[in-house]
């Protein structure tokens, strides 16, 4: 079941995206509401990480557009929060807590120009929602995996954006920090933000998101969560792999076949 | 002595243009690298070091001079082709990075090598000192060369203060850097300019061979110091300066020696002390470390046994002998008699003439380690499932670690427990 919302705040038509020329995501077309917690849900290697990033224009894209408030990602940069893998910087990196929440000013800023008073009150304000303002000036490396998850999500809420994507935000953290940060999303969708998740945990999906997007190298199933966490959607998520669709995607590696015809 | 006030007055213009050329090389190099040792791209400095080599024998082969600007024109060029070549080979084709760093390194290098044989045994005369790119001339820079490297020095420091926060945000986060619309590409394309720009001018200093040294070096160094990038970027230029100055002198109190190969010992120096006797990070501070560990080990171990002593009369008031404590425990005797001292020292434990005693101090710490060995058996088995006799070893080492905060934490937990898993009370 794939339900497409009217006035969608993102909107995905026909997205593959290969790693080496293999497709990693097929044909994705996809609309979310405004205002939603969505939670993007599959098995290890589904590509839920690789549609995150293939939305951000990190990855290049074989074919398909996105489109976000109805425009190019380039025109809306400003109002889009993107949170990383945890595992995807360097902790030993030499900076503070401060300076990482502080990069969360630097697209507002713009080139050449130094964070202002302001953008500084704006990081303190961010800590302290994640309950963090007591480490602001310690160094990231001493950070235990949750903290490093917390200071990464205060970055994301100083730059004060309509809508956020989060790669595995809860991947590797202990209770607490889980709860804060729910809490958190939660406290945003209140004010109106689309808030986007990547998500590996089934059991705590149902409580977590009111929209929930299945995905396995193809989308399952998009729509409100209570329709779409079902058994039936689920095996077709979780169950028996798709092997063809794998083995061309392998032929079309080892061939070096382009995914799409030239135009 | 003579010499060095000779030297440090800079009454000879000499000394002041050698110097100050170091000096300004030596620094702009510093602080371009720490920026590429972050993006840990350190080996590509190798490589562009050695690229350039051919473009400084072509540039010459085709203009016929060696005015400085056409030079570091031709070294920019192939430098700049090296890092093209590079990027391509690790996105084409399935070799990795390293690889293609030492497949280019060594192809520019050895066609460099084959120009400049070729040049000098053309018989130009205006081809001497050309062979000095391979080493470096720190100590006869003069003039318009000295201009020419000062500029694109002071451009390279200046360049990379005005984009210190981009190149920051490049180095830690370059998805996040994408995301909220910064220039990626054009950012990468800048640092990859910098770090040419810092191996062409840094080459006159200390040459091809070494330059890479020049590099990273003083930013390996200065991160052995500091954990803010800010002071990272000023502690490696004074590294790099100081070294500069440093090769300067030594080349001039004995003229045989070599700046360049002189500028890199120092600086290479100056990397092992910081690995040796930096705080925190050093390896002299981490032994020292250790060694704390050690004694606070064997001292709470001997107040704990003089503890447990205590526990089977009850009375811990009594003098103990020292074979009574080894003989439940094997503790070299040396060691357990130096670590006694230590401990009547501290106060925790009175020397009276029929043996040692438990000061109330030493009692209350001999009993906090019984305390939290048992507590942790206790843990083990309860929310490890692990069974009674397989806890002692691992409570053996966790006692002298936990701190009081998580021992009031353990102790809720275990809902305030009276008795461990060998049914021994917790005092």
């Amino acid at each position: 079941m794939i339900l497409q919302v009217d006035n969608p705040v993102v909107e995905v038509h026909d997205l593959t995206v290969s790693y080496d020329r293999k497709p990693v995501l097929w044909g994705i077309d996809l609309t979310l509401p405004a205002g939603a917690l969505v939670g993007v849900i599959g098995p290890n290697g589904a590509g839920k990480s690789t549609m995150i990033k293939a939305m951000m224009d990190l990855l290049p894209v074989g074919s398909g557009y996105v489109r976000i408030f109805d425009k190019p990602i380039d025109e809306v940069r400003n109002r889009i929060s993107y949170v990383p893998q945890r595992e995807s910087v360097d902790w030993d990196f030499p900076a503070s807590v401060f300076d990482v929440v502080l990069m969360g000013s630097y697209g507002k800023l713009g080139l050449f120009k130094r964070p202002r008073k302001a953008d500084k009150d704006a990081a303190m304000e961010a800590l302290n929602k994640v309950g963090m303002q007591a480490f602001a000036d310690r160094q990231i490396s001493q950070l235990s995996g949750g903290q490093q998850q917390r200071v990464f999500l205060a970055r994301a809420l100083a730059q004060d954006a309509d809508i956020y994507f989060m790669d595995e935000p809860f991947a590797g953290v202990d209770i607490a920090t889980e709860t804060a940060i729910i809490e958190l999303l939660r406290t945003m969708r209140e004010q109106g933000k689309t808030v986007i998740v990547v998500h590996h945990d089934l059991q705590s999906a149902n409580e977590y998101f009111d929209w929930v997007v299945l995905l396995n190298m193809r989308l399952v199933a998009s729509g409100p969560t209570e329709h779409i966490l079902t058994q039936e959607l689920l095996e077709q998520t979780y169950g028996g792999k798709l092997t063809v669709l794998t083995k061309v995607g392998e032929l079309l590696r080892k061939q070096e076949f382009p995914s799409r015809e030239a135009k | 002595m003579n010499d060095f006030v000779e030297f440090f007055s800079f009454s000879d213009t000499n000394i002041r243009y050698v110097t100050l050329g170091s000096v300004l090389l030596a620094s702009s190099s510093a602080v371009v690298g720490c920026f590429t040792l972050l993006r840990k791209r350190a080996l590509v400095g190798d490589a562009v070091a050695h690229a350039v080599l051919p473009g400084v024998c072509l540039a010459f082969i085709l203009s016929g001079t060696k005015n400085p600007f056409i030079l570091l024109l031709g070294a920019f060029v192939t430098g700049w082709l090296s890092l093209v070549a590079i990027d391509f080979i690790t996105a084409r084709s399935r070799i990795k990075e390293d690889t293609a760093i030492g497949l280019v390194l060594s192809v520019f290098f050895g066609v460099g090598i084959l120009l400049l044989t070729a040049i000098q045994h053309s018989g130009n005369a205006a081809q001497s000192g050309l062979d000095k790119f391979l080493f470096g001339k720190a100590a006869s820079l003069v003039g318009e060369d000295l201009i020419a490297f000062a500029i694109v020095a002071v451009l390279l420091l200046v360049t990379t203060i005005i984009f210190y926060k981009e190149l920051t945000l490049l180095c830690f986060d370059q998805a996040y850097a994408k995301t909220i619309g910064f220039p990626v590409r054009l950012l990468e394309l800048l640092l990859t300019t910098l770090t040419v720009f810092a191996v062409v001018v840094g080459i006159q200093a200390v040459g091809v061979v070494l330059m890479a040294a020049m590099l990273i070096t003083p930013a390996a160094a200065a991160r052995f110091w500091t954990d803010k990038l800010s002071l990272m970027l000023v502690l490696a230029a004074l590294i790099g300066a100081f070294s500069g100055v440093a090769g300067a002198f030594v080349s001039y109190t004995a003229p045989a020696m070599p700046t360049g190969p002189w500028i890199v010992l120092i600086v290479s120096m100056i990397a092992i002390l910081s690995f040796a006797f930096a705080p925190k990070k050093g390896w002299v501070s981490r032994l020292l470390r250790q060694r704390r560990n050690k004694t606070q080990i064997l001292e709470e171990n001997l107040l704990k046994l003089m503890y447990q002593l205590g526990e089977q009369k009850p009375n811990y008031d009594a003098p103990r002998q020292l074979h009574e404590l080894l003989e439940r425990r094997a503790i070299p005797q040396k060691e357990a008699k130096a670590g006694l001292k230590r401990l009547q020292n501290q106060g925790y434990v009175e020397k009276l003439p029929s043996g040692w005693k438990l000061s109330s101090q030493g009692q209350r710490r001999g009993e906090r380690v019984v305390r939290l060995h048992r507590l942790w058996e206790l843990y083990l088995t309860q929310y490890l499932h692990l069974a009674s006799d397989h806890v002692h070893e691992d409570a053996e080492t966790i006692e002298h670690i936990i701190t009081p905060e998580l021992e009031q934490k353990l102790i809720e937990e275990l809902d305030f427990p009276v008795m461990d898993p060998h049914s021994a009370r917790i005092p």
